[in-house]
């Protein structure tokens, strides 16, 4: 399955639709919505959290959650 | 409609938008902190001047991303929007939106609108626009929205005089519709019975009730057993509230669409070099060390100065008041009581405000966020979060404000342990105890030729503070039975340069903060003590007779008699008797009852240890210089064994028991305000005691 969590640095994807009901509601409001833009900028040592661009916003996430948010990886 | 002469106005915005920077600026130091009803977390009010003969308290409500709370600081924002039918109101709401994440501000916006009050949406840092190549149609934007707007440029000063008119518009035209009637989009026939319940309410503030069974005092019993019973499912209330934000969502992009443009290729990549260094695996963490380096060096060699001369200061005060009211109680309870208590929360005011001044200069800038997202993976292993770090640096000036620093921590398990194990770091209250202690019973010689052996010795209790800390977060970790679910989401803001002004207010009002706080607790427990060290039962009203009686024969100075008053009347005080009863316990640590009595006396705060032995041991108050009372301890005989009371294992032994032992009646106060149960501070006392207590004997049995 492909999720956030398996992003690679400077990679960008989209955020599936099949997911909405995982994202965390707070995370929703943040601008992590289905068909939003999410690119992985920065990896924190010890490989948690991740440093996420997602709908212009800038976020740390942890892997726990960045691992439920389905995507599809941009051609 | 009549006309108030003053209006409530709340001041509401996602963190880093600038939201406190306009509030600063509206109100200058016109600023009080007081307390929201019912809850710990600190109201920030100020009142403002919008036009000739109107006047507004402007209330600062904590940062949010929405009304909907992960955390203490974000229900806050709920209550005070729930209680809209209540006398406090608030008359206009400002929504501070700042131009680059106008998107995600406007989610917040659209929820404000939606409870139907009155609110003015101010833009704040359009002087950004050009660089980060965004344009924006102010007229288009007022129209999609139905609502004022106005631009702002808080750092630059601009734009407040519009916002104020704005602000007096939109209270007299009182305007308040919904923006999203989320309601037709989700289940209306769900939403049509709901609102049935009471019709005052919008649809918008009875589903919130529902979602957050949080109930204003103006809804009745029955209102609310029946809005409880909409919650049953409750499958259906978070899918419910998963479609809002998507649809909350998809109405902001329409309404933007036309009217914010943002042209990326004009985007400055300052952010992401910057980002590249801080967040780097091996620099980042060598530049957050380097920081708090300087962070500890500033506190001690910027802080000593003033704390000499603070500390000078009230002993000069209290001896001139002691000889120049008339004698008595009252001039006694003045310079034995109230002055040294004052002084001794006074004292510590340089640390905290140097520590608060970093504090606020690393959130300012940015960097502080970063700071989270390289420590968390490794807070998190010893069950706490990377937000915890923030408490566990403010805790090395004092444990109170470092407490109260916990609320932004999301999960109520990872606040909890935080909090518990925040009075372990070495705070400033500890540094006079272990100063006079280290300079009894290690010498002061350099080891390998460079470092003071004394330096050493201090330092190793910080990082006993510290490793301790992180011990007790582990064990808690695997032993706390707490329900707690965890989320974590840091928003990683632009790098800014701070505001000087911002800084300012920050520290001032901290400071402010930390004094009234804490130190109502500090002075009058410095009365109560002094009061149980001037009384006593007979025996003590006896004393100054006796000694007269006994002496007479002696050649003694009436200096020399009079410390002999004074020491005996201690040991005969009730603070003496109390010394004296816990002295069997306190035996096997090395200690007898007057270093029983400044155990007791530490309960205040610990850094009075020094000033209890000082009287103790009858030096005399306007001499009371850190060499005299040195002295006199490094002579003071045990005459058990004939050799000098402070000795290496029992100087050992106090350092171990300073460093474990909860003595700290405001933070003990503090951890049952932040924690709203008498639970936590009592395991705290209880079992950073029982700590104290086996370390410190262990170390005195196994050094004597």
């Amino acid at each position: 399955m492909t999720t956030i969590a398996s992003l690679q640095i400077g990679e960008l994807a989209y955020i599936s639709e099949e997911s909405l009901d995982e994202i965390p509601l707070k995370l929703l409001e943040m601008g992590c919505l289905p068909g939003a833009e999410v690119e992985l900028i920065q990896v924190a040592p010890l490989n948690d959290p991740l440093y996420i661009c997602v709908n212009g916003s800038h976020l740390a996430i942890r892997k726990e959650t960045a691992a439920k948010i389905k995507i599809i990886k941009a051609k | 409609m009549s006309h108030k002469k003053t209006i409530n106005v709340a001041l509401i915005g996602n963190p880093n938008t600038g939201k406190t920077s306009l509030f600063n600026e509206l109100t200058g130091l016109n600023q009080k902190v007081g307390n929201y009803p019912g809850v710990t977390v600190d109201k920030k009010e100020g009142s403002s001047k919008l036009q000739k003969n109107l006047k507004a308290i402007i209330t600062d409500l904590p940062g949010t991303y929405s009304i909907n709370p992960t955390s203490l600081d974000e229900s806050i924002v709920l209550k005070t929007l729930l209680n809209s039918k209540s006398e406090k109101k608030s008359d206009v709401i400002v929504v501070v939106a700042d131009i680059e994440n106008l998107k995600r501000n406007l989610l917040l916006f659209s929820q404000i609108k939606d409870l139907e009050i009155p609110t003015v949406l101010a833009i704040n840092m359009a002087d950004q626009m050009e660089r980060k190549g965004i344009t924006l149609d102010i007229k288009l934007l007022e129209k999609e929205l139905g609502n004022d707007v106005v631009l702002l440029s808080v750092r630059k000063e601009k734009g407040i005089d519009e916002l104020k008119k704005a602000i007096v518009n939109t209270y007299h035209s009182a305007k308040a519709f919904p923006l999203c009637n989320v309601n037709n989009r989700i289940d209306p026939a769900y939403f049509d019975r709901l609102k049935e319940i009471n019709p005052n309410y919008s649809i918008y503030e009875l589903w919130l009730m529902i979602t957050h069974n949080s109930f204003p005092d103006t809804i009745s019993r029955e209102e609310k057993s029946a809005l409880l019973n909409f919650k049953n499912d409750s499958k259906n209330l978070k899918k419910y509230q998963h479609k809002e934000t998507i649809f909350r969502y998809q109405k902001i992009n329409e309404i933007l669409k036309n009217t914010y443009l943002v042209d990326r290729s004009k985007a400055s990549d300052l952010r992401s070099t910057l980002d590249k260094i801080f967040t780097h695996k091996i620099f980042g963490y060598i530049l957050f060390f380097a920081v708090l380096l300087v962070i500890f060096q500033s506190i001690f060699d910027w802080a000593s100065l003033p704390m000499d001369l603070i500390d000078a200061g009230f002993a000069n005060l209290s001896s001139y008041v002691n000889k120049n009211l008339p004698a008595g109680v009252l001039t006694n309870l003045i310079s034995e009581g109230i002055i040294p208590g004052i002084g001794g929360i006074i004292i510590f005011i340089p640390q905290i405000a140097i520590l608060f001044l970093f504090i606020s200069l690393l959130e300012e800038t940015g960097y502080m966020s970063r700071v989270v997202f390289l420590m968390d993976k490794i807070m998190r292993r010893f069950g706490m979060s990377g937000k915890s770090v923030i408490p566990l640096i403010s805790g090395t000036a004092c444990a109170i404000p470092a407490v109260m620093a916990t609320r932004n921590i999301s999960g109520w398990k990872e606040r909890l342990i935080t909090i518990l194990v925040t009075p372990f770091t070495t705070c400033s209250a500890r540094l006079p105890v272990y100063a006079i202690i280290i300079a009894l019973i290690i010498p002061d010689q350099k080891v390998f030729g460079v470092l003071n052996l004394q330096g050493l010795t201090l330092l190793s209790l910080y990082i006993l503070g510290f490793a301790t800390a992180i011990i007790a977060a582990i064990i808690l970790h695997k032993t706390l039975n707490v329900k707690s679910t965890s989320f974590f989401v840091v928003e990683m803001p632009d790098y800014k340069l701070p505001s000087f002004k911002n800084v300012f207010i920050d520290v001032v009002e901290k400071t402010k903060a930390f004094i009234f706080g804490a130190g109502k607790i500090i002075l009058s427990i410095s009365v109560v003590l002094w009061f149980l060290a001037s009384n006593g039962p007979q025996s003590y009203k006896d004393v100054e007779k006796n000694i007269t009686e006994n002496v007479f024969h002696q050649q003694l100075s009436q200096q020399e008699i009079n410390q002999m008053i004074a020491s005996s009347k201690l040991e005969n005080s009730y603070i003496g008797i109390m010394g004296k009863s816990i002295e069997p316990v306190i035996k096997p640590l090395g200690y007898d009852w007057k270093i029983g009595i400044a155990l007791i006396s530490s309960f205040a705060a610990r850094e009075v240890f020094v000033g209890t032995l000082a009287t103790i041991y009858s030096v005399e108050s306007d001499d009371e210089d850190i060499t005299t009372i040195k002295q006199r301890m490094a002579s003071e005989i045990n005459p058990d064994t004939g050799t000098r009371r402070f000795n290496f294992p029992v100087g050992m032994s106090l350092l171990v028991f300073y460093a474990f032992a909860m003595q700290c009646m405001a933070t003990l106060a503090i951890v049952k305000r932040e924690t709203k149960s008498w639970k936590w501070p009592l395991i705290q006392l209880f079992g950073m005691g029982t700590l104290a207590y086996i370390c410190s004997f262990i170390v005195y049995q196994i050094l004597s």
